[in-house]
């Protein structure tokens, strides 16, 4: 019993990560860089949320959908001042950057809401249910959770591969000279990119701290680096493959966090990466990249 | 008329001087100042940090700047280092009644520890590219935080006894626990001194700028320009690299064993992600490749937070919009016109010397 409450913790905290690698995917895909800051968009989007609770009373679901908003803006925004200067740049200066707007986003969190860690009451309450004559008590957000995960997939998935704007998106991913020259607005493409991303991440960041409700102004750092794993592990770029990978990284970490030490599940997560890295850089389900002289 | 040709000292070499001549500047005003007590108790205690961060930014730099690889988890070697050194120093405490003498094999000790762990992390790493590597390095700090934690070592009349995860050893009468858990170092004795700390920075001055301005440095700094080209001329890629991760890593091994011998206690915690970030800015900010700048960056930085305690809050907001508003500028257009005008204004110059010779 006690490997099942596990193994449904694990898929549930996963269902997080994948969420969270689905937004790194698409801009790592499209933009080909690595969106450090995106770890932060998830903690503005939980204190958004907690904000629009507690502040102005507004039901659950609407502070939701209020921080998805704000975030895909806060996602364009820094595309448009900070990344997009640096777009024929160095990969390096771009990282570079792209840890500034991190270290950013956490400073400033720090500056409006303080160090002290805030409690966050969950967007469905404490409820659970109770299996096996109460041998397993699921709680709801679990549940949710993982709904909400493979509904955002199964959308994703038909935008890009059926909708207009989702093609163009594959199309800049794949070349951004010859998508131009098909007619595609390469920088509205972009944006509207790190907006999807973005508003994902704030959907994250309400369902992480539904689940583990102390928030601080670094709640996003060590997620969004896990789903950066995630997103690697499934294969970068892969839609199918950042939901994989994210479960299957929530599943090692939640084992490792039962079965062998809780201080070292972090150390054991970030072994899976260099050996997925190692062996299988392109991951799971990625494609085989060539590189040309 | 006789006149004697001053010969004209290379770019290199003026690079070097420039480094040499900081440091020593900076150190004998200090001494100055600490013997005249003309300075503030608060920046005295922050000369041994600001030696210990400037060969953190100049052993960082050698990687970012020079060998072109973003580095996320220098603070970890500065951590094995840190524990390393601290280790050495006890087990040498007997034997070894010389403090400097002892710090600086502790220091070695460190160092060494440290360049294992640079080849271990090196190895599987430098194999990778951009992204990737960063991510990786990042991921390896956060592994030797992680072990460092629940590592347990103590020592008694019987040697040294060692565990992971839980102490499962007792320790004989009059032993002591110097690594304990997520508690850290405790007792350690304060030896670092403000000169060690000097001595250290010119030994990493000269190990950097010596491996800068020869053969090996130039391959590594052409594996960073272009590495294809680099390894179709038969330069080893990898082992160039290998060689410049692992000199950067004993170098912070070492600075990092002077910053543990600084405080009687020291957690594993201090060195997370945030001190690997910290330095990063030194670096940046300094000048990516530009070892005097990383040095003044360094303890600029360091001493700074002392004197702006009232915008503290702001600190790290600032350094978060320097690093960006540093990065926008280097590959602005605007840079690019004055480097043109300075590059234009040079070459008339030049015109200008060369008419008047002829």
């Amino acid at each position: 019993m006690n490997f099942l409450f596990n193994l449904i913790n694990g898929i549930s905290l996963g269902s997080v990560y994948a969420i969270i690698a689905l937004g790194y995917t698409m801009v790592y895909g499209i933009a080909k860089m690595l969106n450090f800051a995106h770890g932060d968009v998830i903690m503005v989007g939980a204190y958004v949320s907690f904000c629009a609770t507690s502040y102005l009373g507004v039901s659950p679901f609407l502070s939701v959908g209020m921080a998805i908003v704000i975030c895909a803006v806060l996602g364009v925004a820094i595309e448009r001042l900070a990344y997009k200067p640096l777009r024929s740049a160095s990969s390096l200066a771009v990282l570079i950057t792209a840890i500034g707007v991190s270290y950013f986003l956490q400073n400033a969190a720090l500056l409006i809401w303080g160090s002290n860690p805030k409690n966050f009451s969950s967007i469905v309450g404490n409820a659970s249910i109770k299996l096996f004559g109460g041998q397993l008590s699921i709680p709801v957000i679990t549940i949710v959770t993982v709904v909400t995960c493979i509904v955002v997939m199964a959308a994703l998935t038909i935008f890009t591969s059926k909708s207009k704007l989702g093609t163009a998106m594959r199309a800049v991913s794949e070349d951004k000279g010859a998508a131009q020259l098909m007619g595609i607005n390469v920088n509205t493409t972009i944006s509207l990119t790190f907006a999807i991303g973005s508003g994902l991440a704030a959907v994250a960041g309400v369902l992480l701290c539904s689940a583990y409700p102390v928030m601080t102004p670094t709640l996003g750092a060590m997620p969004g680096i896990k789903a950066f794993t995630a997103a690697v592990f499934g294969g970068i770029g892969s839609i199918p493959g950042a939901m994989i990978g994210g479960i299957l990284l929530g599943i090692i970490e939640n084992f490792s966090k039962a079965y062998i030490d809780t201080q070292l599940s972090d150390a054991i997560v970030f072994l899976v990466l260099i050996v997925v890295l190692l062996i299988k850089p392109d991951g799971l389900m990625g494609k085989k990249q060539s590189e040309k002289v | 008329m006789k006149t004697k040709l001053k010969k004209p000292l290379s770019p290199a070499a003026k690079n070097s001087a420039i480094c040499y001549g900081l440091v020593i500047v900076f150190y004998l005003v200090m001494q100055v100042l600490v013997y005249t007590d003309h300075i503030s108790s608060s920046l005295n205690g922050q000369l041994i940090p600001i030696c210990v961060y400037i060969v953190m930014a100049v052993s960082l730099n050698l990687t970012v700047g020079i060998l072109g690889e973003l580095s996320l988890g220098h603070a970890g070697f500065m951590s094995v280092g840190a524990f390393s050194g601290a280790v050495a120093a006890y087990c040498l405490q007997d034997v070894i009644a010389f403090s400097p003498l002892r710090l600086f094999l502790a220091m070695i000790v460190g160092g060494i520890f440290a360049a294992v762990a640079g080849v271990i992390v090196g190895v599987p790493v430098l194999r990778l590219k951009g992204d990737y590597l960063a991510i990786v390095t990042l991921a390896f700090g956060e592994i030797i935080r992680n072990l460092v934690t629940i590592m347990y070592l103590g020592k008694d009349e019987n040697g040294l006894h060692f565990s992971m995860l839980e102490q499962n050893f007792e320790l004989a009468e009059g032993g002591k626990m110097i690594i304990n858990g997520p508690m850290g170092l405790s007792g350690n004795s304060r030896i670092s001194t403000f000169t060690m700390g000097f001595i250290l920075i010119l030994i990493t001055l000269f190990v950097v700028l010596n491996l800068i301005n020869s053969r090996a440095g130039r391959a590594i700094m052409a594996v960073r320009d272009n590495r294809i080209a680099a390894e179709s001329v038969g330069i080893s890629t990898t082992g160039y690299k290998l060689m410049a991760f692992v000199i950067s890593a004993a170098l912070a091994g070492m600075a990092g064993t002077l910053y543990s011998m600084n405080s009687s206690t020291l957690v594993a915690a201090k060195f997370d992600f945030n001190t690997s970030i910290l330095v990063l800015v030194f670096v940046v900010l300094g000048g990516l490749g530009n070892i005097w700048g990383s040095i003044i960056a360094a303890a600029l930085l360091t001493v700074l937070p002392e004197m702006l305690r009232a915008v503290d809050d702001y600190r790290m907001l600032l350094y978060a919009i320097l690093l960006i508003a540093m990065m926008l500028f280097n590959n602005s257009k605007f840079k690019q016109r004055l480097i043109e005008k300075r590059g234009l204004r040079q070459q008339a110059k030049l015109e200008k010397a060369q008419e008047g010779g002829r």
